[in-house]
């Protein structure tokens, strides 16, 4: 079983949810994404996953794109990525990798596949990849025992989430909502619907995120769901904070705030 | 006119919208059975008569086509080849992008959606869009980068006056491929309502054969009326390509024909030397981009790379996934025309036939007083030459006029 199988185990045992952490690597920095990540996984969350920053990211939203945007700018390379995940992953926290295609299949998808897995990262989670177009990820994935994270949307039809859910390893990724990444005020009627259609096909455990910023909203999706992913909310503590030191402050208090919801799921 | 027969549109892309290496579909779960839903939508529709019997009386009475095939035979003197011009820039709203429109606002209707979405880059799919957005009474939200809303103010207000929302958009680089980005996030959030009209042959499947088959009838007017002209099929069929929608629409009905030769000239900037281009086949390498597997200007990260020409309609890093086909089995040529020289053929073309072309329509008369004497010595005489001329000069007066010097000072 992988690492974040075994997370998911733990918590599963401990009736509470996994708390995913999100944050794109070399953002603001790339030792800035490194101490952010270390302060996530010492305030409670169990998973930390690198986002590769992507200078066409149609999948997030303004938080996200500001955040990648510092990180290019500051020059950060796919390389720096490993390094991070690296890094991360000496914490003992599990370390994914989320990345749009693209930059994989320049920096070739095999040779990934095997430097992520030597750095210690456990998997990609693929926001722009469907199975239907992943040949040579599914193999390379096989060949170094890395997980495969696909999305399911609430828009999948029955036999389209079906097929994705098969090609997961690890955990599935249920997007709550139709839209991008990005804290909402009100929660997602949609989530649990399709958090139990995927149990229906699937035992492997289910992460669910877009929309989630709270300890609240993090309390009612572990009511549900396997695993809560954060992304936006946490990024934006160091996007509008005055120094680093202020923001890792500030990241530490909603990672703690997080980390109680997860464990205090609405039944 | 019909604008395709089932068989020939199953020939290629496959069934999953490729184009040997390249196209496909890289995109967010979400949006699959949108996209499902618009391939059933458009496979239903090429083989439904009503559908076609709609379309092609919309393009006849709304937007003007067949447009002329012209013998330019004061251009055909100065450069050494007989030159048709395929008058796209005559249709309504001043290019062939009217095709592609008409036949994407009648799918929108049969889908029961009530809204489209497009980007723009120079304006000109924006004004389109807003156009048959009008006529067909859609809700119509254009994403225009806030660089290109500055440059190109008076589109702006011509999308404004026809009812559409434009909406500047602030990221990335401010321009085409961000306005892209940009919709395609509004598509993901609001896919049950609306449509996301793409302006071009790209993006994931099925928009670049959808948008081929909609303007493919350039091409199939292009052919039956160089016949009726000249009594035979042309040497050679030239377009400018930027996503490329004008230019498979004049060539795919020639694809077939192995006498013709087929020429898509891309938008070189100051030279592909130079690395300030928009000439993703030459300068480029494959990659992803807005869906698709294609020929992408980026660094070796995979990092999206600004491109830069004259022409803001040619102004994309990357290019539809068919042209990347076409380039690859070797069928189409493409080559790069600098500003410079596609400046010179617009002044070259206003000069000799009293015809303003649109800058993007000048990159396919550049190429095309480029490779005249090549043809002529191959051939041992005079080549005939389809020029596809996709756009007016309309809304580049200002851009050419200062270019050229002739606006006067404030």
């Amino acid at each position: 079983m992988s690492r974040i199988g075994v997370a998911y185990d733990r918590a599963r045992a401990e009736g509470r949810a996994v708390l995913v952490g999100c944050m794109p690597a070399g953002f603001p920095t790339v030792e800035g994404s490194i101490a952010a990540m270390t302060a996530m996984v010492e305030a409670g969350v169990d998973v930390i996953e690198v986002e590769i920053p992507y200078s066409d990211p149609v999948m997030d939203g303004p938080v996200i794109q500001r955040a990648s945007d510092i990180a290019l700018a500051g020059g950060v390379r796919v390389a720096d990525t490993l390094r991070i995940v690296d890094a991360v992953a000496a914490t003992g926290a599990p370390v994914v990798t989320m990345t749009y295609w693209n930059p994989i299949e320049q920096y070739g998808v095999d040779a990934f596949a095997r430097d992520l897995a030597a750095a210690g990262g456990t998997g990609l989670i693929t926001p722009d990849l469907i199975p239907d177009e992943a040949q040579e990820w599914l193999a390379a994935s096989d060949a170094y025992g890395l997980d495969r994270t696909f999305l399911v949307s609430p828009s999948s039809t029955d036999a389209r989430l079906q097929m994705t859910v098969e090609h997961c390893r690890g955990f599935v990724y249920a997007t709550a909502l139709m839209g991008v990444t990005g804290a909402r005020e009100r929660a997602s009627a949609a989530a649990p619907v399709l958090v139990s259609r995927v149990r229906a096909v699937t035992d492997l455990p289910v992460g669910v995120g877009l929309g989630i910023g709270s300890g609240e909203q993090a309390g009612t999706a572990a009511g549900f769901a396997d695993g809560v992913i954060v992304g936006s909310a946490l990024i934006r503590c160091l996007l509008d904070a005055a120094s680093l030191p202020a923001g890792l402050t500030a990241l530490r208090e909603l990672s703690t705030e997080l980390a109680a919801g997860v464990r205090t799921p609405a039944s | 006119m019909s604008v395709d027969t089932p068989a020939a549109t199953v020939r290629y892309p496959d069934a999953a919208g490729h184009f040997g290496r390249f196209g496909g579909r890289f995109v967010p779960e979400a949006l699959v059975a949108a996209l499902d839903e618009l391939d059933g939508a458009w496979r239903t529709a090429i083989g439904d008569e009503a559908f076609q019997t709609e379309f092609a009386a919309l393009l006849r009475d709304y937007a003007g086509t067949p447009s002329l095939l012209y013998p330019a035979r004061r251009l055909s003197a100065k450069i050494g080849a007989q030159v048709l011009l395929k008058r796209e820039d005559l249709n309504h709203t001043g290019a062939h992008k009217v095709r592609n429109v008409l036949g994407q606002a009648l799918l929108t209707k049969r889908m029961g959606k009530r809204r489209v979405i497009a980007e723009t880059g120079a304006g000109q799919h924006g004004v389109a869009t807003a156009t048959a957005a009008a006529l067909f009474d859609l809700e119509c939200v254009v994403y225009m980068g806030e660089v290109d809303t500055q440059r190109q103010a008076l589109n702006v207000a011509r999308m404004r006056m026809l009812g559409a929302t434009v909406v500047p958009v602030t990221t990335g680089s401010r321009t085409l491929k961000d306005a892209m980005n940009e919709a395609m996030r509004d598509w993901v959030a609001n896919v049950d309502s609306t449509h996301y009209l793409i302006g071009t042959a790209a993006g994931p499947h099925p928009f670049p054969a959808l948008v081929r088959d909609f303007v493919r009838g350039i091409g199939d007017e292009a052919r039956q009326q160089c016949l009726d002209l000249v009594g035979k099929l042309p040497d050679a069929v030239t377009a400018c390509v930027g996503g490329g929608s004008n230019a498979l629409g004049v060539f795919h009905a020639f694809v077939d024909d192995p006498s013709v030769r087929l020429y898509g000239f891309e938008a070189g900037g100051d030279g592909p030397a130079t690395g300030r281009h928009a000439a993703s086949i030459t300068g480029g390498s494959s990659g992803v981009l807005h869906g698709t597997r294609t020929y992408v200007l980026q660094d070796a990260d995979g990092q999206t790379v600004e491109s830069h020409s004259i022409s803001a309609g040619l102004d994309y890093p990357g290019v539809g996934p068919e042209h990347a086909w076409l380039h690859d089995t070797g069928r189409a040529t493409y080559r790069p025309v600098n500003d410079a020289d596609a400046m010179a053929a617009f002044e070259l073309l206003c000069r000799t036939e009293g015809i303003i072309p649109a800058i993007e329509s000048s990159h396919a008369l550049a190429g095309t007083v480029a490779i005249a004497p090549e043809l002529a010595a191959e051939l041992g005489r005079e080549p005939v030459v389809v020029v596809n001329l996709s756009g007016r000069g309309d809304k580049d007066v200002h851009t050419a006029g200062e270019y050229f010097g002739v606006l006067d000072k404030e």
